[in-house]
């Protein structure tokens, strides 16, 4: 049920986009965060995966760079109710992290510098919906936006996109993260409106 | 705080806004920034009366709020709007009779444009609000118009081996500036809480 409200229009639809429920279009990028935004120093800057067995993989920032990376043209959905469209990625896909990782865990939680954390199923971070993105429109990712390195699910609310990710720790029990823990929907997806818990 | 917009034609759009007021169980307070070329600001500030139905959903989040049992001091820092679920942490302090120190430091761009000037003169014991003006300031203001920095920092605030939870809201640049100092000062990343508009 919805109330109509009286005299409200709303602005001409943009009928190239479309948008999710209950989002409008911004140009901007929004920036949000919990806390102060953290400094990592690219020398000291390392990414690891560890597994439901104890084991794990870790990137140094060179290494990270090694890597055959993806330049990626996608929309954001921020649950704060902003879609920003066509943002130009450059990153590393997690296909290409997590191929070598021996796992059978069906869950992920994620950690940033600067201990905010988020939960993904592995299935949402594999086959070409995920990656570590360290450029964003042509720069180096600048540190409000999650600098050095984010985590990039566009099909999911933007807060699964954690930013200055550290660590993913893959495990067999889902493990709900900040955001999640405090009211924010376990999955997020913006097509169904998953907001908040019990949508 | 969700408020969700319905046409006639059945087109419909939401935002969010802070809630400026301390959870009474009766009535919701929202601080609405009007913005020129919006969809929806212009509509509530405008257009919208008495009478008017709107749908709201919320508050969620439970994290940039202060709660009661904190016995911890409390650091404030809002630049322009950001003030509005500052204020809305003054007001609940208010409403349960805490005695738990609270000092503000309040960026605006000049007297004119400061938010609940009224309330924030009158003053609540325990509360110690400073001004930072980044345009123009008062007459006679000792301090020059300009951006909020460590010394306006270390003399409105708190120490940090006072541990004091921080939380900063205002627009990104504020945010950055502000949360980056209380960090090279020697606050605790994880004492500081972070709430941001556009």
């Amino acid at each position: 049920m919805s109330v109509v409200s009286r005299g409200f229009r709303g602005r001409a639809r943009d009928a190239l986009h479309q948008l999710p429920p209950g989002q409008y279009e911004t140009t901007g990028f929004p920036v949000l965060s919990a806390g102060p935004t953290p400094t990592v120093p690219l020398d000291e800057w390392e990414l690891t995966v560890r597994t439901e067995t104890g084991a794990g993989r870790r990137w140094t920032w060179e290494q990270l760079l090694a890597l055959p990376s993806e330049t990626p043209t996608v929309d954001l959905h921020c649950v704060t109710k902003w879609s920003k469209f066509d943002t130009e990625w450059q990153g590393v896909s997690l296909d290409v992290l997590l191929q070598d990782v021996e796992s059978s865990a069906d869950y992920a939680l994620v950690h940033s510098y600067g201990d905010y954390t988020t939960n993904i199923p592995v299935e949402d971070l594999l086959d070409g919906k995920a990656w570590i993105a360290h450029r964003y429109d042509g720069e180096a990712l600048p540190p409000e936006h999650g600098g050095p390195a984010r985590l990039l699910v566009p099909h999911l609310y933007f807060w699964k996109s954690a930013k200055w990710v550290r660590e993913i720790v893959l495990m067999h029990e889902e493990e709900r993260g900040f955001w999640e823990t405090v009211g924010y929907h376990t999955y997020g997806d913006p097509w169904r409106e998953q907001r908040y818990q019990g949508d | 705080m969700d408020v969700r917009l319905t046409a006639e034609d059945g087109y419909s759009t939401q935002r969010s806004y802070s809630v400026a007021s301390a959870p009474d169980g009766e009535t919701v307070e929202l601080t609405v920034q009007r913005t020129d070329d919006g969809e929806v600001s212009p509509y509530l500030t405008d257009e919208l009366t008495v009478g008017d139905l709107v749908e709201l959903r919320g508050p969620v989040g439970g994290w940039f709020v202060w709660r009661p049992e904190q016995k911890e001091p409390v650091f404030l820092l809002a630049g322009g709007s950001g003030l509005v679920p500052l204020m809305a942490m003054i007001r609940m302090r208010r409403a349960v009779g805490s005695r738990t120190p609270f000092r503000l430091i309040y960026s605006a761009r000049s007297p004119e444009t400061q938010l609940f000037t009224s309330e924030l003169r009158r003053g609540d014991p325990g509360l110690d609000t400073t001004y930072v003006y980044t345009r123009s300031t008062p007459p006679q203001w000792s301090r020059p118009a300009g951006r909020i920095d460590a010394s306006a920092i270390s003399s409105g605030g708190w120490p940090p081996d006072f541990e004091p939870t921080c939380y900063v809201c205002g627009s990104t640049g504020f945010v950055e500036t502000a949360a980056g100092l209380l960090v090279a000062l020697g606050h605790h990343p994880g004492r500081i809480r972070t709430e941001r508009f556009g």
